[in-house]
């Protein structure tokens, strides 16, 4: 494998893990203000913005590895739909509180793992990385798996929405484990993480919570997929409408 | 349980800054319970790398004297214990208390 083909593998590798975090830290910042409660919204808000200043970092070394000169900004605020390479769970419209915490619930556990094992990445800026992540993982999932079991085995409407909630997200979590070449050769090389071992664990984690919080497991009829390639639903025109507007508007703005 | 308007009970932070020093009281926040009580302490409180320990306790389980009882409660003190406080010594100026 040549030099060239690796640094550009490790970008686009480097870009999603980037572009995951800034397009959930997007979607959960609109409870900033609306949240069911005052410390709960705060208790949301903080998270949205562990999320984005973990996409800093990543978008940050994305700009590096590609050596195009392009900095964190250019990255989030002047790439269009197709250039986005993450999972389409994170893109899905806000939608009430049940389904923002059953997405923020299955994706807590992703990184948690995810990130648990990068750490132990050859590459030492990712493994940097991850382990200041890793203990802001470990909040946001205390945080989301309570209130899988508050709402599950809480009253008959929590219930009934958290229900739904899961049902309507399960199809999307099949793409957090559907690697293609990029994710085996950055695993090959030790740069990546082994997303099997990683389903494993969530696996074993997402079905003790929802066992516990009174919630059957739904069987997957049809999954999504094709974040990583650049593929996404409708809605991450309007989240990136609403995001990069300022930036389009008057590029290079600062304050 | 919420009250009559939705609002969750009401705890009380205490937040040790240090090993070694006492906990303070940090303020108020609403939660379900003490383990969420202690989850949303967290945001607004120890700011930063502050704190070590975090105590929340309910509200309602304080007992607090009564602003009508001060007289008994407090007024005897001031005359049997003058000495309690080091208040006869003159404080030199440039000494920083």
């Amino acid at each position: 494998m040549s030099g060239e083909t690796t640094r550009q593998e490790l970008f686009q590798y480097v870009i999603r893990l980037g572009d995951n975090a800034l397009i959930n830290g997007q979607r959960l910042a609109e409870w900033c203000g609306r949240g069911p409660f005052v410390e709960e919204d705060i208790a949301m808000t903080n998270i949205a913005l562990d999320l984005v200043g973990r996409a800093r970092m990543l978008l940050t070394y994305a700009g590096e590895v590609e050596g195009a000169g392009r900095t964190e900004d250019d990255l989030a605020y002047f790439r269009n739909e197709r250039e986005f390479r993450n999972f389409q769970i994170m893109e899905l419209p806000v939608g009430d509180f049940a389904f923002t915490t059953a997405r923020q619930f299955f994706v807590d556990a992703y990184d948690y793992f995810y990130y648990r094992a990068l750490q132990h990445s050859v590459d030492s800026t990712l493994a940097g990385i991850a382990a200041k992540t890793l203990k802001e993982c470990e909040y946001h999932l205390r945080h989301s798996a309570e209130w899988m079991l508050r709402l599950g085995d809480g009253t008959e409407q929590s219930h009934a929405k958290i229900s739904t909630a899961v049902a309507e997200l399960m199809p999307f979590t099949y793409e957090l484990f559907d690697a293609d070449g990029i994710d085996r050769a950055m695993q090959a090389n030790q740069i990546g993480v082994d997303l099997n071992t990683v389903e494993a664990l969530w696996n074993e984690k997402v079905n003790n919570v929802l066992d516990e919080a009174t919630l059957e497991r739904p069987e997957l009829k049809y999954t999504r997929s094709g974040g990583r390639q650049g593929l996404h639903s409708e809605h991450i025109g309007y989240l990136l409408a609403e995001m990069q507007s300022l930036q389009r508007a008057m590029p290079g703005q600062d304050w | 349980m919420p009250d009559k308007i939705g609002r969750l009970p009401l705890w009380e932070v205490f937040i040790r800054g240090k090993r070694g020093l006492d906990h303070k009281h940090a303020g108020s926040i609403h939660a379900a319970d003490g383990e969420q009580a202690l989850q949303y302490a967290r945001d607004p409180y120890p700011r930063r790398n502050e704190g070590c320990s975090i105590w929340v306790v309910k509200s309602a389980d304080i007992i607090a004297s009564q602003f009508e009882d001060n007289d008994s409660l407090f007024d005897p003190a001031i005359d049997k214990m003058i000495y309690r406080h080091p208040t006869f010594y003159d404080v030199p100026e440039d000494l920083k208390l």
